[in-house]
């Protein structure tokens, strides 16, 4: 990986997870860029059955999957830890609409962090999740991210829940300051 | 009482249409679309435009979520016209929800947004559209293809005509005077209304 946190070189896990997700019916994948996500925007840039959605705001990305199971399609939202801070009650949504939500947050002010400007959001996203009713599961080494993903797509779209996973900076890489 | 000062540059007329009448002439056809409603007043219209009809999903609350919340059916259903239906004060917490559809530029989504330049539900304060903030210019502006602003019944005939019309991502601002939005008793049971939205399109809860 990458010193600013971008993941490259021998890790295979974004390929497989972008595959898994696709295989479960996701269409639409939304995010506001991060360089934990890159693997997956390239992806679902260049894949003509999927829906690339850049967003102006992480809240936008909970509305949208809202309405994509509305629509009777699957959506994922990809973002950094600080978004977390911005969907807050659009969560309500989701919440009392029993919609179907899955993200992957990439996580800053975490392990290694060297920004001090990043701790607040990051101590307090999974806090901030649980509090608006959203099941929070963490990956933080390479090998196990396919095996949380898959527990979270049959939670999220079997069992009609909301769920996070928090992509650690152990897995990602703490961007160098 | 004190009010803010009006922006000096702007130039809309002052709005004349009442939207009781206004919203029912320009969506005589509700049903011919799958339908996001945002709070309040533009959930209550179509619910009551429809019955509380089930191919809509009229928000009451998770304000700023109508217009993206209507892009993700528009993606996921290419082959039916989705109605975003929003009011000045939810957009204007949302205004990057305009670029977003704009760059995905889905053809079957029309974005309606009722304008009556007050916060309606809150003691009608003054809204930044009462103010003179214009929102079809920052619709076009965000890049939206076809932007239509109806400030006088004599517009709504051309407006109804770029909402049916078969393809093109489009933003329709409609003027209005302050007042109430036609209404009906409608379920406010989110979860309730998720499960009958896909029940009538899909089949299944």
């Amino acid at each position: 990986m990458s010193e600013h946190g971008e993941v490259t070189g021998g890790a295979t896990w974004p390929d497989e997870l972008y595959d898994l997700l696709r295989a479960n019916g996701v269409t639409q994948f939304a995010y506001v860029p991060d360089a934990g996500h890159k693997v997956l925007i390239n992806r679902s840039l260049a894949d003509p059955d999927a829906h690339s959605i850049s967003l102006t705001t992480e809240e936008e990305g909970v509305a949208l999957a809202a309405g994509a199971d509305l629509g009777g399609g699957r959506a994922v939202l990809l973002m950094q830890s600080s978004g977390v801070g911005n969907c807050i009650n659009m969560l309500s949504l989701t919440a009392g609409g029993r919609f179907p939500f899955l993200t992957f947050v990439s996580m800053r002010g975490d392990f290694g962090e060297g920004n001090p400007w990043q701790f607040q959001m990051g101590q307090a996203t999974q806090k901030v999740l649980e509090a608006m009713g959203v099941i929070v599961v963490r990956a933080n080494e390479p090998d196990e991210v396919i095996k949380v993903a898959s527990a979270a797509i049959t939670m999220a779209y079997h069992s009609g829940m909301a769920v996070a996973v928090l992509l650690s900076q152990r897995l990602i890489g703490a961007k160098k300051f | 009482m004190a009010q803010h000062k009006r922006i000096q540059n702007s130039n809309q007329p002052t709005p004349v249409l009442d939207r009781q009448q206004a919203v029912p002439a320009l969506i005589p056809n509700p049903t011919d679309f799958l339908v996001v409603g945002g709070l309040a007043g533009a959930a209550q219209e179509l619910c009551a435009l429809t019955n509380d009809g089930p191919n809509v999903y009229g928000l009451g609350g998770a304000m700023g979520a109508a217009t993206t919340m209507g892009l993700g059916p528009a993606l996921a259903q290419p082959h039916r016209r989705v109605l975003a239906i929003t009011g000045d004060g939810e957009l204007l917490m949302s205004l990057g929800s305009l670029a977003t559809c704009a760059v995905l530029n889905p053809p079957n989504l029309r974005i309606v947004c009722v304008d009556n330049g007050h916060y309606g539900e809150t003691g009608n304060q003054d809204s930044h559209t009462g103010l003179g903030v214009q929102l079809d210019k920052i619709a076009a502006g965000s890049g939206i293809p076809t932007v239509f602003t109806i400030n006088t019944e004599a517009e709504i005939p051309e407006a109804r005509k770029i909402l049916n019309a078969e393809t093109g991502l489009c933003f329709i601002l409609l003027r209005v005077k302050e007042g109430s939005a036609l209404k009906v008793n409608r379920s406010l049971d989110p979860a309730f209304t998720r499960n009958r939205f896909r029940m009538a399109l899909l089949g299944r809860p």
